[in-house]
């Protein structure tokens, strides 16, 4: 049974409608996306800002309402979007741990919350379980009565995991958890979040845009375009074998050191317009193999090679 | 609470405010013990006394009732009703806010607009219609007052709310199981308690006058109850004959609005977090000069910087930003600098053309020579005109330094004649070659364009493109491209490897990325804690790097094609910079650090272009 199991999840955002006249098309932010992610397994999420990446972690954990599709959790399916039935099962990291902590509330309040509130422990119950998640993130305790400007991101990101492991969940979506750390404190977050799957059987859902870091931290790599799914394949792999010319560009582009600089586009491309979506594949506008075909029939995600699926009618040859 | 007072009382007029107005309050709670005559006791036979008179040290009214009595009582009655006015308003109106603020959407749209309504009314009519549907006498004049206050908080506190709201620690309560209720109280209200201070302590002075205004037409406190509006109303009659009777409750009407003003004003901007850090001044042109010691000497360089110093002062701490740096660059070449937040990069760059904002910068040693030529200490008009025409920058977030409001084309034009006279159409054609030149796709319908109708890689260009305006001869750019994807970035960083090698311009290049150095950049200078730790080509310092840092945080970045691995990390975190050891500053996290990394000073050391600063480097250069 997987961890997590999402159908034709998407998010449509309506638009103003106007004086006179129908409302017209949404904006399309997530288009109907399924996958799966195995217990314990992390699955990374890349791709470029404006590619649903947030809003597919916000429908997740509860956040935000699917327009359509379903998303079940161990088998269970969870209904209209309700934080608080999902926070017990599915829980969030945020990109800036600074933000993610309100600046009127010591550590401790921060901490007691998902205790009382979805697990109602008593007083002396919840001082054990922080005690023991502190221990278990590499903070002291003296921490818990001191305010999070008190910290630096690195700390305040450990306090944000921390308050994710306090609710006891099986799945964590990481959204961009060390983008906005130092990179000599990144690799301590990483292999702190490595060390704590292990020990508490977790599920990870990594969203990130750096390629290298989420092909050091996952198992299988989920490429989003423009609000889909363009490729899935095994981390590994899928960035020296890309099927999809856009998984190709990424990692072209991705800077390597011993990799002489050329720009893999030229042009200045513009991004499609999500108020004006181009029928048919929506990379075909910056894509060099597109043909009509691309530009009229959009492309479904097919298998392609073993444990690997992309979306394109004329994919890159291994 | 300690920290909020200083701040307070360094504004000498607040200062002057709260004297004032406890020295008022002091009096008025002290009514009791005080020898007054009884305020509503009339002596016809004593009426229109002049102050000083025996038995009455301000004089008598037109009932011959004592005026220093019924000034006292008065002025009791007026702050109460003023205050309790506030209360209630502000209590009311950020409920409103946070409610409408919280939950957006129509409940926003409904309530908001009943607000608005509310605040179409002239306000002295709306009170005037309230007091009128009520009857008068002050408990409804303190409702009028009160109700026709509540639109400024509800507006003000909801603005506050809607950003609040949309934060990462809202969603992150409600993910921890929290409800509506909870998250107003626990998580906005305490957010939201300065900014409604601050309301309350700039209108309670205008709620006074207003509940004395009703007063005064007669609609307030009725008689013979004394409050500051009524007196005055009292006196309306005599004010030529006796003039005293309202000069009297006029002064202290006065004093009461100026002296609440006052303190207000000083506690709003003590409260005020971008006035916190005691950056109360606006910063000046240029960055602070205070040279200690020797002016080093010229070099054939481009641009040099040499053996600069620059600090924060921020109160009676003293950051060492900058701790001795010396970089150069000769035209063509692209210098990387590279280091984590806090290690002095951005700095190092900002004091070439004195940028950092002084107080509380200061550059207080060495030089930064423009072929040449000092720049520090360099009168303004001769700095500012080298910036953008010799020396320009390119900074981190274009959406940030691009004006929204302005076509990028006027921002262009506004570059190119600042340091060159042109004509309108000659400016225009060289804004259109200006964005051409950094490869942007229809150039000429493009250039009046407004920076939101671009996209990040576009505005980034324009940006580019702003720097280039001017034909410079050095391009400082300070992490150009970690605000935008990757695709993205290789297309700029191309085109700045391009402008380079066709223009002869030196780059300075500050990154946090390896990949990003080594793609672009010659030679590559990385700092720790201010100082330089080591410098050299870059291909050397990156296949074989010298200093335990270069070499740990090269390890710690994850490199694609590496695949899934366990990431070497360095432990602990960079260290304060007003708290720095003595000795090499990375000496507490390394591991092969030894009693004499910790003493002493320890120098940069090395055959030319190629030097470290370690008593154990990882290979003797």
């Amino acid at each position: 049974m997987p961890a997590l199991k999402i159908e034709h999840l998407a998010k449509t955002y309506p638009r103003k409608r106007p004086l006179f006249g129908a409302a017209p098309p949404g904006v399309r932010a997530v288009r109907p996306m399924s996958f799966q992610v195995e217990t314990g397994e992390t699955l990374g999420v890349v791709g470029e800002s404006g590619c649903g990446k947030s809003t597919l972690a916000r429908m997740l954990v509860g956040l935000l309402e699917p327009t359509e599709g379903t998303i079940e959790i161990e088998g269970k399916a969870l209904g209209t979007a309700d934080p608080s039935e999902f926070g017990k099962l599915i829980q969030y990291v945020f990109q800036d741990p600074q933000s993610s902590l309100n600046p009127r509330k010591t550590i401790r309040q921060v901490m007691e919350a998902p205790l009382k509130r979805l697990h109602g422990m008593a007083k002396p119950a919840r001082n054990r379980r922080i005690a023991e998640i502190f221990a278990s993130v590499k903070l002291r305790e003296e921490f818990l009565d001191r305010y999070p400007h008190e910290f630096s991101g690195g700390q305040a990101q450990r306090i944000g995991i921390a308050r994710a492991l306090a609710a006891s969940p099986r799945i964590i979506i990481l959204d961009e958890p060390v983008s906005a750390l130092d990179v000599s404190v990144q690799a301590q977050v990483l292999n702190l979040l490595a060390d704590l799957k292990t020990r508490f059987g977790l599920t990870y859902l990594f969203i990130t845009h750096d390629l290298a870091v989420v092909e050091a931290v996952s198992e299988r790599i989920v490429v989003l375009y423009f609000g889909a799914v363009v490729e899935i394949g095994r981390a590994d792999r899928i960035f020296a074998n890309p099927r999809h010319p856009y998984t190709g560009l990424l990692a072209e582009s991705a800077p390597v050191v011993g990799r002489s600089l050329a720009a893999p586009e030229q042009k200045g491309i513009e991004l499609p317009d999500p108020l004006n979506p181009p029928p048919g594949c929506a990379f075909a506008g910056r894509c060099p193999r597109a043909t009509d075909l691309c530009r009229t029939r959009e492309p479904e995600l097919k298998q392609m090679g073993e444990d690997q699926l992309a979306a394109c009618h004329y994919p890159l040859e291994n | 609470m300690s920290a909020f007072l200083t701040l307070l009382f360094r504004n000498r007029l607040a200062a002057l405010g709260a004297v004032v107005i406890m020295a008022i309050l002091i009096l008025v709670l002290n009514i009791p013990l005080l020898p007054l005559h009884d305020p509503d006791v009339t002596a016809t036979a004593d009426r229109f006394m002049r102050p000083f008179a025996e038995g009455h040290l301000l004089g008598t009214d037109h009932l011959g009732r004592d005026l220093l009595s019924r000034l006292l009582h008065g002025t009791r009655l007026s702050l109460a009703v003023g205050i309790a006015a506030a209360l209630i308003a502000a209590a009311i109106g950020s409920a409103i806010g946070i409610f409408a603020g919280y939950f957006g959407g129509r409940t926003d749209n409904i309530v908001m607009r009943g607000v608005d309504m509310l605040m179409a009314f002239p306000y002295i009519l709306l009170a005037l219609a309230i007091v009128a549907a009520l009857g008068p006498g002050l408990m409804n004049a303190l409702i009028a007052v009160a109700a026709v206050n509540v639109p400024f908080f509800a507006r003000n506190i909801r603005g506050i709310t809607v950003g609040l709201a949309g934060r990462e620690f809202v969603d992150a309560a409600r993910l921890a199981g929290m409800g509506h209720t909870r998250i107003v109280l626990t998580e906005l209200l305490p957010n939201v308690l300065p900014v409604i201070v601050i309301a309350m302590s700039t209108t309670v002075g205008w709620m006074i006058l207003e509940t004395a205004g009703l007063s005064f037409l007669g609609l307030g406190s009725q008689p013979p109850q004394a409050d500051l509006g009524s007196m005055l109303g009292e006196a309306r009659s005599a004010m030529i004959s006796h003039p005293h009777t309202s000069i009297v409750p006029g002064l202290m009407i006065f004093l009461i609005v100026v002296s609440i003003n006052l303190l207000g004003d000083g506690v709003r901007d003590a409260l005020d977090p971008r006035l916190r850090s005691g950056a109360l001044s606006r910063p000046r042109a240029t960055t602070l000069v205070k040279r200690h010691g020797d002016v080093p000497p010229t070099t054939d360089d481009l641009l040099a910087i040499q053996d600069l110093h620059t600090e924060f002062h921020v109160g009676k701490r003293n950051l060492r930003a900058v701790d001795g740096v010396s970089l150069a660059v000769k035209p063509g070449e692209c210098l990387g600098v590279i280091g984590e937040s806090g290690s002095g990069k951005s700095v190092t760059a900002l004091s070439v053309m004195g940028l950092v904002a002084s107080p509380p910068g200061v550059i207080t040693g060495g030089a930064v020579r423009f072929q040449g030529e000092d720049l520090i200490g360099a009168p303004y008009e001769s700095l500012r005109q080298k910036r953008g025409d010799r020396v320009a920058y390119i900074f981190q977030d274009p959406l940030s330094t691009l004006h929204p409001l302005y076509r990028v084309g006027q921002q262009l034009a506004e570059a190119i004649r600042s340091h060159d006279s042109l004509s309108k159409a000659e400016t225009r054609a060289r804004a259109i070659e200006l964005l051409n030149d950094v490869r942007i796709p229809n150039a000429k319908s493009r250039v009046d364009d407004y920076p939101h109708e671009m996209s990040g890689g576009m505005r980034q260009r324009v940006g580019i493109a702003m720097a280039l305006a001017n034909e410079p001869d050095v391009i400082i750019a300070d992490e150009p491209t970690t605000a935008l994807d990757v695709t993205v970035q290789a297309q700029i960083l191309s085109l700045l490897d391009d402008l380079r090698r066709e223009r002869g311009l030196a780059i300075i290049f500050i990154t946090h990325d390896f990949g990003v150095v080594a793609q672009l950049c010659d030679r590559v200078a990385v700092m720790y804690a201010g100082r330089i730790v080591e410098e050299g080509p870059t291909q050397a310092v990156l296949d074989a790097p010298a200093h335990p840092y270069t070499k740990r945080l090269i390890a710690c970045v994850p490199e694609l094609g590496g695949g899934r691995r366990e990431l070497a990390a360095i432990p602990g975190l960079p260290p304060v910079l007003d708290d720095l050891p003595s000795g090499c500053a990375f000496a507490p996290r390394c591991n092969k650090a030894a009693k004499s990394c910790r003493q002493g000073e320890i120098p940069l050391q090395g055959p030319a272009l190629r030097t470290v600063r370690c008593l154990f480097p990882e290979r003797t250069l």
